[in-house]
């Protein structure tokens, strides 16, 4: 057995998950309400810091309230954990439990950095390097439909149970639009691999950005009009998949009170919580892989540097990760930018717009390849 | 008359969403950077910064009894306050004054005076009932306690708070 | 595969299959087979079909699995009731495993290349990218791969399927379109109510 192997992969699956994941949620938890309260012309949560009056000091350190999502957990952990008499009680705990795990697995095939070079050795910075990449994060994610539905079931009361309902038949349908949308992506690339699309992009241009290396032909610009469309397709759709706000009915709060979660208490509320700022994150890492070029530096094909030098990959990932803040930045000011949709108007758009609109992409993306090509 | 309002036609642009979507960010995100460079008029950071200085005359803080320009307390004990006061925040123990005392001929005066301020609502309403003008509602509003007792102001806190007040009423006056 | 985990694999989906049949809670039933599933997709893994894998995750257990539960929630089933036990049934049902079993047995006792441990067959993949070479380099990024070193599963299960099987998949879409018309055709009801006058 490769020890290296064994203990590096280790190492990348503690360290992405429990330090980069998990601390971003907590982050994410942060952001939102600062962005939600400067979007409101409020200040927000700034006060939470180093309490240094305790240990006898004169003044707190305030550090711009960024030891709030510590207050918040330690909130979340002291109040009291309610089980309903009336709830089907293996399924109630089984549920926030199912909506956390798929979220914390999809990272595992999400290339957070090209390459690390430890003692010599060069080191993916991906968990699993799996040639079914997107498929993959699609297979995963959709079993957090799961956690949803079952918890709905679970509470054993109306609002959940309609929340539940919605958030199922919401998630299957925009799945089919989110899995259309990458097929095109997926036909220019030729790749299933997350790792090789996201290098073949640092060598050619971004997917929506062709401008060095290959990129700058003609072919690739002609792609730029389905790619758009997918781009756009994809981020939509995955605002659904993750229950985000133009799309949150499974828990909209005019209509279903708090939906899947009301039931739910203390942390395993949190779980529902941080699931989905997981998803949201993972989500967010997805789009960057597939269409802005994951780790990869602008202008500067860097992958061979990174094989060599120590400083490159960490930078790489310094790049991927700043790229992901930026866009989860996106999904929130989104989020408190558009009001809720209704149902039927979400429905329709799922099945009569994107669905038609990804599988018409499909046939352009065939068409432009077919004539590129030859 | 019957007035029909007619459905807007949509043109193709509005119909896509996307155009008025893009407005909307737009506006959002001018909303975060004003407020980042501070153009932004924001609520007031509440320990740091306080609005003291811009109180109004008419502001309404803790009740308080007040000492005239001799020192003499005010309170005549006559518990019209007491009756008066909605929440029932003020208890009064009245006692007689000596007959040795300067201020004998007042009469009554309060041997203990207490006013529950977890309970009082800031009405006013024993400023504006008492005929001695001796309780006075004054500026200060951050009252605050670890146990209820410390809540509990008693005639000394509220003399403590009040002070001297000059004036208004000389029905006790000697030269009177 | 360590052997090991080739067993946790098979338990868990045999276990699980079972307590579909033996549980009567139906929700039980239908999550238990999600975790079958799951088993499975682990074995095909296990094989290097990664392909395999994913889309049994993808297709069974995150889309067809969460269909049945929906209707399985909606339609409010409730637990089973126990039965009197069926003797001729329970027989039948024995015999007809058993039956199986022996079959099963007698098949792969036949079987000569299935001896050879599968960790002592190597994956031949240079042999394959020079064969393709040889044969005109239909697909160059198969061939790029199987040099690279990794078996290219996805890609070759999209050869195989538009290029050889090409027409057989297009019956089966076919097929699956006919079908999908006429569940809408017959589950539309007929529209006798004028719109805007309400039901
Ligand atoms: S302000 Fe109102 S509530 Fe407070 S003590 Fe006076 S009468 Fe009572
Ligand atoms: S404060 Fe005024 S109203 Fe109250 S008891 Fe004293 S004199 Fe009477």
């Amino acid at each position: 057995m490769d020890w290296f192997l064994v203990l590096s992969s280790l190492i990348k699956i503690s360290g992405f998950t429990f330090l980069v994941i998990l601390p971003m949620v907590a982050l994410c938890s942060l952001a939102e309400r600062k962005v939600s309260a400067y979007i409101q012309d409020r200040v927000g949560p700034n006060r939470v810091g180093v309490p240094m009056t305790i240990f006898g000091a004169k003044k707190d350190f305030p550090l711009f309230g960024l030891i709030q999502p510590l207050a918040d957990g330690l909130k979340f952990i002291l109040k009291e954990d309610l089980t309903p008499k009336h709830v089907r009680k293996f399924y109630f705990w089984l549920a926030p439990v199912l909506t956390m795990v798929p979220a914390l697995l999809t990272c595992a095939v999400i290339p957070f950095g090209s390459y690390l070079n430890i003692g010599g050795r060069e080191v993916k910075m991906v968990i699993a390097d799996l040639n079914v990449g997107p498929l993959f994060t699609f297979a995963i994610a959709s079993l957090g439909v799961y956690g949803i539905v079952l918890a709905g079931w679970a509470s054993n009361s109306k609002y959940p149970f309609l929340g539940g309902v919605r958030s199922s038949s919401q998630m299957i349908s925009y799945e089919i639009a989110l899995g259309l949308s990458v097929v095109p992506v997926l036909m220019v690339f030729q790749e299933l691999n997350l790792g090789m699309i996201v290098e073949e992009q640092d060598r050619n241009g971004w997917l929506l950005l062709p401008l060095w290396g290959e990129g700058l032909s003609w072919q690739r610009w002609a792609l730029l009009l389905p790619m758009g469309i997918s781009f756009v397709v994809f981020t939509i759709a995955m605002f659904a998949e993750t229950n985000r706000m133009p799309f949150d009915l499974p828990e909209c709060e005019t209509e279903l009170v708090a939906g899947y979660h009301t039931e739910y208490s203390s942390m395993k509320f949190a779980m529902f919580f941080l699931g989905e700022y997981a998803a949201m994150i993972i989500g967010s890492g997805l789009i960057v892989t597939l269409f802005l070029g994951g780790w990869s530096i602008p202008f500067l094909p860097t992958a061979e540097l990174a094989k060599t030098t120590w400083w490159m990959g960490l930078l790489h990932m310094g790049c991927f990760l700043t790229k992901v803040a930026a866009f989860i930045f996106f999904f929130m000011w989104v989020r408190w930018t558009l009001p809720r949709f209704r149902f039927d108007q979400l429905m329709r758009l799922g099945w009569v717009f994107f669905f038609e609109l990804a599988l018409a992409n499909v046939f352009l993306t065939a068409l432009i390849l077919m004539i590129v090509k030859r | 008359m019957a007035y029909v309002v007619e459905r807007p036609k949509l043109s193709f642009a509005e119909k896509l969403y996307f155009p008025s979507i893009l407005k909307g960010l737009k506006i959002t995100l001018g909303h975060i950077i004003r407020l980042m460079r501070g153009r932004t008029k924001v609520t007031m950071q509440y320990p740091e910064e306080k609005w003291d200085a811009s109180l109004p005359a008419h502001y309404r803080g803790a009740p308080t009894l007040v000492t005239d320009e001799v020192g003499r307390e005010r309170c005549v004990a006559c518990q019209l306050c007491e009756f008066i006061c909605p929440p029932r925040a003020i208890t009064i123990t009245p006692e007689q004054i000596p007959t040795e005392d300067k201020w004998a001929k007042v009469e009554k005066r309060p041997r203990e005076f207490k006013i529950d301020m977890i309970r009082c609502i800031y009405c006013g309403m024993c400023e504006e009932v008492c005929p001695e003008q001796a309780i006075y509602l004054r500026k200060d509003y951050a009252i605050t306690g670890t146990t209820r007792e410390e809540m509990v102001h008693d005639k000394k806190r509220l003399y403590e708070l009040g002070g001297v007040r000059e004036g208004l009423v000389n029905k006790w006056n000697e030269l009177k | 595969m360590p052997q090991p985990l080739f067993y946790l694999f098979v338990a868990v989906m045999l276990g699980f299959g079972a307590a579909v049949v033996l549980l009567r809670n139906p929700v039980s039933s239908a999550l238990s087979l999600v975790v079958s599933f799951a088993g499975l997709a682990a074995l095909y893994v296990s094989l290097n079909a990664y392909f395999a894998g994913v889309l049994q995750v993808l297709v069974y257990a995150g889309a067809v699995m969460v269909l049945f539960l929906f209707i399985i929630m909606l339609m409010d089933i409730r637990e089973e009731q126990r039965r009197k036990i069926n003797k001729v049934a329970v027989v039948g049902g024995a015999a007809l495993v058993v039956g199986f079993v022996v079959q099963l047995g007698g098949v792969l006792a036949g079987y000569e290349a299935g001896r050879k441990p599968l960790d002592r067959v190597p994956l031949q993949l240079a042999e394959a990218a020079e064969a393709r070479r040889a044969v005109g380099n239909v697909s160059p990024g198969i061939t790029a791969d199987l040099e690279r070193g990794t078996l290219p599963d996805t890609k070759l299960v999209g050869e195989a399927l538009f290029t050889r099987y090409h027409l057989q998949l297009q019956m089966v879409g076919v097929l699956l379109l006919v079908a999908t018309v006429g569940v809408i055709v017959i589950s539309r009801r007929e529209d006798r109510v004028v719109s805007g006058s309400g039901e």
